[in-house]
């Protein structure tokens, strides 16, 4: 890092933050990398694509997207006060079409003519078909087969919308294995292809612009609170998968001090289990999908599946950026289990009438642990990464309901 | 650097006027026993350099014959230790085929870096191919591999432009590995003439053998090949052998098989 005094300076030009981050890629994909890298940054220092996205998040994405006060999630609690950043809201209802606008103007921008991803709860992929179909361009969107069987109504949204999903069977057939599939594609397909990654990993420059297109939130709350209650929030809460919506409410805090930080990741079954998705509290740092980054990995280097109920917590990795901050200590990450997750699912449910994502219950699941404890004036921020209308079979069925 | 099995090598093919035939298969698979006898076996039919990947459960350059192949060496226990372990057995009889390892990076990085090259030499490694490791990041294991006396061999590709050659090509030795199409591991082989063109090119940038790889699957491929570079790699088709044998006996006899009708294609040429 060049300077120690602000948390939100990196990645440095080599695309590390510390030693996390990096291009670990094939040759084949490096110029690739090189030229998404200066085509993005001369894109942030044109004026009309900053106006042109601001304008589609706006009148498309619907944004901003309210910063809600949880009266009856904060009485239920009894202590702090808890606010709900609306990313449900969005159109596609998740946080991800914010990155989706944003690298899809920037494959306009650079004259790409098709458009692949990859996708674990579908949101990702939903997103992406999204704009896809608004700019006319063919997508293919690669998902484990496990997860197209838990995630069936994201499929349907996606091929109405004109994408081809790929279902993929090598390896766990989870998030994964269709990161491997799309960097394979990407490997066949250099010419015409642009490959929207979906969350805070990948070779650099992947976590910086997709954080940047996601800090839209963080920036938001910071203005609404203000709005709202005159100051800056006691605390942020934010689940984590690859940590896109976690980073965009986190990066414009960074430098905050006061401000406690907190991400979620998923812990499944418990961190004792063996099966969870926890990969900085259950997994150390080594090379995957062109970062280096904590993964859950076996003595032998080889990744481990994750598991968590939610197919978007399923990953055995996280952001670089996410590592760094944990090291540095800057952010507190914690977890939460399936059936805490699932409780905190209905709680949020029943008491205000929103059914969140199941990612998204991850951090309302933390509630419980600390909103009681903390004076009444206290301000939590929770970032409502979705909707859980996705969730309701996997809900129905942990719950032991038939449909 | 002091001279390596792989540099003895080129230098004697040179002078026999033919390019090498490399071969790679994967440690462990189908089993550890049969991988070992297949790699005793191969310089016997002919394999002049003898590549062998490291098993990784995220293989992302790779096509389904050598996804499925580390699969397989993952299920019959293959470990970085035991693909060293192989190669020092190897060695027991055999001192002067190369002997590359070829594979991802995070098992090296979770091995250790400086404890791996230090194995790796002393079981006989001569050079290191690792996929992930593009030249942005040679302070990870390439400038600590050629210190330690290992070659890294590094691969160019058609998407490798002059300005990035150069980058490409200096801390590389041992020989370049040309990939001869922007694909995975095992997709069909493109136009000889294309590749001629290509290599051309490299050619101009530097005086180290360059062998070109994706896509051979016979002599006659080799053969085309064998004209026009220094080294034929021949990957996913021994590979498929191992797939489609009923036994492990087959498994050996039919790479053997195959190798040897390889080498004879690449035997055949006489280079310009
Ligand atoms: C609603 C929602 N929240 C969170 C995530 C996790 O991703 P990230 O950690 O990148 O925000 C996903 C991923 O699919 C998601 O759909």
């Amino acid at each position: 890092m060049t300077q120690l005094n602000t948390f939100r300076s990196g990645p440095d030009e080599t695309g590390h933050f510390g030693i996390y981050g990096g291009r670990f890629v094939a040759e084949t994909l490096m110029p690739l990398i090189l030229e998404l890298n200066e085509a993005y940054e001369a894109s942030k220092k044109d004026p009309e694509f900053a106006a042109r996205l601001s304008s589609l998040l706006k009148h498309y994405v619907g944004r901003e997207s309210p910063l809600y006060f949880a009266e009856r999630l904060t009485e239920h609690f009894g202590g702090a006060k808890i606010y709900l950043k609306r990313e449900d809201l969005n159109h596609t209802g998740a946080h991800k079409i914010n990155n989706c606008m944003g690298q899809i103007l920037l494959a306009l921008r650079m004259g790409k003519k098709r458009i692949i991803a990859e996708t674990g709860a579908g949101q990702h992929g939903v997103a992406t078909a999204t704009v896809a179909a608004r700019f006319g361009l063919p997508c293919a969107i690669y998902m484990g087969e496990t997860d197209i069987e838990r995630q069936k109504p994201n499929v349907f949204r996606m091929k109405l919308m004109g994408a081809e999903v790929v279902p993929v069977t090598s390896g766990s057939r989870t998030l994964k294995d269709a990161m491997n599939e799309a960097l394979r594609d990407w490997v066949t397909n250099v010419d015409d292809t642009f490959y929207i990654i979906g969350t805070v990993a990948g070779p650099h420059p992947y976590p910086q612009l997709v954080r940047d297109f996601q800090n839209v939130i963080g920036e938001e709350v910071r203005r609404q609170i203000m709005d709202q209650e005159g100051r800056l929030p006691d605390t942020l809460l934010a689940c984590i998968g690859g940590g896109s919506n976690a980073m965009g409410l986190f990066h414009p805090f960074l430098d905050d001090e006061d401000v406690d930080i907190i991400g979620v990741e998923a812990a499944g079954h418990g961190i004792d289990s063996g099966q969870h998705a926890a990969s900085l509290k259950g997994g150390r740092p080594g090379v995957l999908h062109g970062n280096r980054t904590y993964l859950l990995q076996d003595d032998d280097g080889q990744i481990i599946e994750a598991h968590s109920i939610s197919a978007g917590l399923d990953y055995p990795g996280i952001g670089p950026e996410h590592a760094w901050l944990n090291d540095t200590g800057r952010v507190n990450y914690v977890n939460a289990t399936d059936d805490e997750a699932l409780e905190a699912f209905q709680l949020c449910c029943k008491l205000e009438g929103i059914i969140p994502a199941l990612e998204s219950s991850h951090a309302l699941a933390h509630l419980k642990k600390i909103a009681p404890n903390l004076p009444k004036d206290h301000i939590i921020v929770v970032n409502l990464s979705g909707r859980g209308d996705k969730d309701i079979f996997t809900v129905a069925d942990a719950l032991g309901v038939e449909l | 650097m002091s001279e390596t099995r792989i540099d003895r090598r080129f230098r004697a093919l040179k002078q026999e006027g033919r390019a090498a035939f490399v071969t790679f298969v994967m440690a462990g698979d189908p089993n550890q026993e049969t991988a070992f006898r297949i790699m005793q076996g191969l310089p016997e039919a002919g394999a002049d350099i003898i590549e062998v990947g490291m098993p990784f459960t995220d293989p992302m350059a790779d096509g389904p014959a050598i996804q499925q192949a580390g699969l397989r060496a993952l299920a019959s226990g293959t470990t970085l230790k035991s693909t060293l372990s192989m190669i020092r057995e190897f060695r027991k009889d055999n001192d002067d085929t190369p002997v590359v390892l070829m594979g991802y990076y995070n098992p090296i990085y979770s091995y250790g870096v400086d404890r791996f090259l230090e194995d790796a030499r002393d079981a006989g490694v001569d050079g290191l191919i690792v996929v992930d490791l593009p030249s942005e990041e040679d302070e990870e294991l390439c400038l600590p591999a050629m210190k330690a006396g290992l070659n890294f061999i590094r691969l160019t590709t058609p998407t490798t432009d002059d300005k990035r050659l150069e980058a490409v090509l200096k801390n590389t030795s041992g020989f370049i590995y040309y990939v001869s199409i922007a694909g995975t591991t095992g997709a069909a082989a493109p136009k000889a003439s294309d590749v001629a063109q290509s290599l051309q090119r490299i050619k101009n940038a530097t005086d180290l053998p360059v062998a070109v790889g994706f896509g051979i699957r016979s002599g006659a491929q080799a053969a085309e090949i064998a004209e026009i570079a220094d080294g034929a790699v021949v990957g996913s088709a021994l590979i498929d052998r191992i797939a489609a044998a009923e036994n492990d006996d087959e498994a050996v006899r039919s790479v053997m098989e195959l190798a040897s009708e390889i080498s004879a294609g690449i035997r055949s040429t006489v280079k310009h």
